[in-house]
């Protein structure tokens, strides 16, 4: 029995890879570029070889394959494909010709401008490498053609490049960069390689089709759970629920009556069972009877940390900014105060965290996942291993939603000690929608405070105070300076309008038991969310319409006002509505872009909110891929809406009270609305897009529903019982 | 534990797992087919969604005992179907994936739908694709991939 299961494993597996290779058949009958060499494990990740290779992102062959090294990861955000773009526009490749590779762990090759580390997170791909992508582009053109002018023993500037191949118009000669690829590699790569003016982009500004779409409609995209190793075990875990917990004990009697279950191994903080498959292991898991150490957080409860969050607020923060005289601008004017509070949340990634790793005899491993940090997950995984990091092999995979949750490590360091445990097979660690639910970085609980005074009209002083865990202490430490956590203070310090006395203080207070991590959106969704509900507020107490309110404080944000004047427009904003219908708004400089959005919804007796429409409008400077900045948007206000409307992890007894989607809810799509995004082309420097809707989601539908009920909330999720009536509002 | 025969995209195969085992895991874990995907395990989201004789069903929630003779088609297989090939086209046409977990089950209910409904309306499209949650958000898109593919022409 056991042997024709086994056999019926390893056949499946072999065919799992060379599933790989044939996906790029598929995808040229779609006539879009190769997508190839994403998961076949043997291929070495960065092979130069007999290829001109001049930086490290490019790569041609003598046969004439171009391929694009990816720093950046692909969620789902379209980065593949802008990045692509990028190069492909400065070299000019032919872009139907180019094949994508994952980077593999390399920070000094690949490292993000903006952390020196490999990240993607922040937003921040095209911004931190809008130039050097465009350098490493037009460097290589440049080498690609000074050969050529060589080879024909012509000046170089009588020659041009285009779709792949160098030609001297005065002679009517023309090379291949596949025949130039050898004579190309003895050049010396330019110094300040021209770049193109923004006018000559063919490619940039276009709508391209995304590189990483085919593969995922015929279901031959592979993630990192779907990494298939011959011979590989499965396995899940449980995480000591009780955060900071031990195991005590483990009686697994019943778990052995569980056909297909193999193992069950008990470390310091979990337990791991391993089997035939995840079904088996999963059941084996069920089965057992874990007596838990619950030690210290035990008792810790959401009261104790909203306490301890609100405590800790009263006391004095950092000053994180200061403009002008707040003192002696409240001397004066009509005062206004508020105070505003968010919940944990989860990121509830579609794909839940897994990782496959093999231990080598080296001392080593091998590992696939899906990272949005790969050389971070090499360097702590080769620390537990105690060896050095070239021993740690990392294939990296499509990612089934990031969302900032796989800017951590910690999924494949259990892997790794689960495979501690075994003799070397490969194996699979997936974890169950419930165990990801409960062991995940949590979106930090904030409150903010903020204290305003208005003379003629404006705003003429502004005290704002953000009061939350500092995730950038822990995830990078040197960031983290004076007390000052950059990102919590982010659309904090440099937000939109003009008050001529402003005072930002920053005071980080850690929630006892609770890990906090990024979440998209980051610092800018609570930020964003307290200023905007904040104005709106003020403006309603002075009568004044809100967009009309902000533009009067917007005589130096010329961008800002642009965007809100077409929002304003598309929306109809100012034409009169039904019973219980409101229009909000909200404007954000969130990652460098500048955008208005206005909700529509309404609220019905229940105090069910119905989103009705939405409209946003978008000033990202130029924009690479159009298309990709108008989905991002439309998934991302989407993303924060559910956590409007849904977001909140609660804590008793030291422990995460949610686990699956039906008690932490998602929007389905009987729920949406149509979600217009109108670009505004500016022409200005490339902003990010990934978190932005995120952002831009909550305040707009809660100043809707402000609009709608004359209900101030303040704090999310919104609470259909105070809607309906049914409870007073928190103040 | 038994020796089943399972009908999956139209090729016969045979399987030795216990009766109550789900078939999303026989499809992945055992017979390699991982374009069907785990999202939660019950019945909530659809990331799992196949075909048993056409109707879209959830995998987590079904045993392999319950399959029976009936035919199960999966992502890997629906683009064999002249409905499952015109909604794979719609999608591509209106660049709806991001991430794409939940594309493999969005599109199975889609073509299950479409199968049924030719010209579904928003209602419809409603009530066939509620099950099937998007993290990425991509529904408008869906929404407007699906009226592509029921105005569309059968792809040659
Ligand atoms: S995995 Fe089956 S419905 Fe979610
Ligand atoms: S595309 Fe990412 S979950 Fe749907």
């Amino acid at each position: 029995m056991n042997a024709t299961f086994k056999d019926s494993i390893a056949e499946p597996s072999r065919r799992a890879f060379i599933k790989g290779g044939v996906a790029g058949g598929f995808l040229l009958a779609f006539h879009v570029p190769v997508f190839g060499g994403i998961n076949e494990p043997n291929q070495p990740a960065d092979d130069t070889n007999g290829k001109f290779a001049p930086n490290a992102f490019i790569r041609i062959d003598k046969a004439g394959k171009t391929t694009l090294v990816m720093p950046q990861v692909e969620m789902g955000q379209g980065v593949y494909t802008s990045v692509a773009m990028i190069l492909a526009e400065e070299l000019d490749a032919d872009y139907s010709q180019v094949t994508l590779e994952h980077a593999p762990p390399n920070d000094k090759a690949y490292g993000n401008p903006t952390f020196g580390i490999q990240v993607t997170g922040n937003s921040n791909s095209i911004r931190a490498f809008w130039k050097p992508l465009r350098t490493a582009g037009a460097s290589a053109r440049a080498m690609l053609i000074q050969a050529a002018a060589k080879q024909w023993k012509v000046d170089p500037s009588g020659c041009a490049a285009s779709d792949g191949k160098v030609t001297h118009g005065a002679s009517n000669r023309t090379l291949s960069y596949a025949a130039l690829a050898d004579a190309a590699s003895k050049e010396t790569p330019p110094k300040d390689p021209p770049l193109k003016d923004p006018k000559q982009f063919k490619l940039i500004g276009k709508p391209q089709k995304r590189f990483d779409t085919p593969s995922k409609v015929d279901g031959s995209a592979v993630y990192g759970i779907d990494a298939m190793l011959p011979g590989m075990k499965f396995a899940t875990i449980m995480a000591s629920p009780v955060f900071g917990g031990k195991v005590s004990k483990v009686d697994d009697t019943a778990a052995k009556q569980i056909p297909g279950m193999q193992l069950v191994i008990a470390l310091d903080d979990m337990v791991a069972v391993i089997g035939d498959h995840f079904w088996a292991a999963k059941s084996g898991l069920d089965a057992l009877k874990i007596t838990w150490d619950h030690g210290p957080n035990a008792t810790v409860s959401n009261d104790a940390i909203w306490k301890h969050l609100r405590d800790e607020s009263a006391k004095d923060g950092v000053i994180a900014k200061s403009v002008g005289d707040v003192k002696k601008a409240f001397e004066s004017g009509e005062k206004f105060h508020a105070v505003y509070e968010l919940p944990f949340l989860a990121h509830a990634t579609m794909e839940p965290m897994n990782c496959t790793v093999q231990l080598k005899p080296d001392g080593g491993c091998e590992i696939w996942l899906g990272t949005q940090v790969i050389s971070r997950v090499q360097q702590t995984v080769a620390k537990l291993l105690g060896v050095s990091d070239d021993k740690v092999i990392v294939h990296n995979h499509l990612i089934g939603g990031g969302f900032g949750r796989r800017l951590e490590p910690d999924m494949a360091l259990k892997a790794v000690r689960v495979a501690q445990r075994l003799n070397g097979e490969p194996v699979k660690v997936v974890w169950s929608r419930e165990e990801d639910m409960r062991q995940d970085v949590y979106r930090p609980v904030y409150r903010d405070e903020i204290s305003a005074t208005v003379s003629d009209g404006k705003i003429a002083g502004w005290r704002y105070k953000i009061s939350g865990s500092s995730v950038i202490a822990r995830w990078l430490p040197p960031a983290f300076q004076k007390g000052i956590d950059i990102d919590s203070i982010d659309c904090a310090v440099d937000q939109p309008y003009d008050f001529p006395n402003l005072e930002v203080q920053y005071m980080r207070v850690e929630p006892p038991a609770v890990p906090t991590g990024f979440w998209r959106g980051v610092g800018p969704n609570n930020n964003v969310f307290a200023i905007e509900c904040f104005i709106d507020e003020v403006a309603k107490k002075l009568n004044k319409d809100p967009i009309a309110f902000r533009k009067s404080m917007l005589d130096k944000g010329p961008r800002f006002k642009a965007v809100l004047d077409l929002v304003a427009q598309k929306s109809a904003w100012g034409q009169p509505l039904g019973k219980r219908v409101g229009r909000g708004v909200c404007l954000q400089p969130a990652f460098g872009s500048f955008i208005a959005t206005v909700i529509e919804a309404e609220v019905d007796e229940q105090g069910e909110v119905l989103l009705r429409k939405v409209n946003c409008a978008v000033d990202a400077g130029i924009v690479v891929n159009p298309d990709t900045v108008v989905a991002q948007l439309q998934g991302g206000i989407i993303f924060g809406l559910t956590a409007a409307l849904y977001g909140e992890v609660t804590i008793d007894g030291g422990r995460v009270q949610q686990s699956n989607f039906h008690n932490y809810r998602m929007l389905r799509i009987d729920q949406i609305p149509s979600i217009d995004v109108h670009i505004v082309h500016s022409g200005e420097a490339p902003g990010g897009i990934g978190e932005t809707g995120a952002t831009a989601g909550p305040p707009a539908l809660r100043n809707a529903i402000f609009a709608a009920t004359g209900i101030p909330l303040r704090r999310l999720p919104i609470d259909l019982d105070v809607l309906a009536g049914r409870k007073q509002p928190w103040v | 534990m038994s020796q089943r025969q399972l009908k999956i995209n139209g090729e016969d195969k045979t399987v030795d797992v216990p009766d109550n085992m789900p078939l999303l895991w026989v499809l992945r874990d055992v017979l390699g087919m991982t374009g069907t995907k785990y999202g939660c395990g019950i019945a909530q989201c659809g990331a799992c969604t196949v075909h048993l004789d056409g109707r879209a069903i959830r995998s987590c929630q079904m045993p392999v005992s319950a399959v029976g003779s009936r035919a199960i088609t999966t992502i890997e297989g629906i683009g064999k179907t002249p409905t499952g090939a015109r909604i794979q086209k719609a999608w591509l046409d209106e660049e709806v994936v991001q991430c794409g977990y939940c594309q493999s089950g969005q599109i199975m209910s889609a073509s299950a739908l479409l199968a049924t409904t030719p010209k579904p309306d928003d209602a419809d499209i409603n009530a066939a694709m509620a099950g099937n949650i998007c993290r990425c958000g991509t529904y408008v898109r869906i929404r407007a991939a699906i009226k592509r593919a029921a105005e569309g022409e059968q792809p040659t």
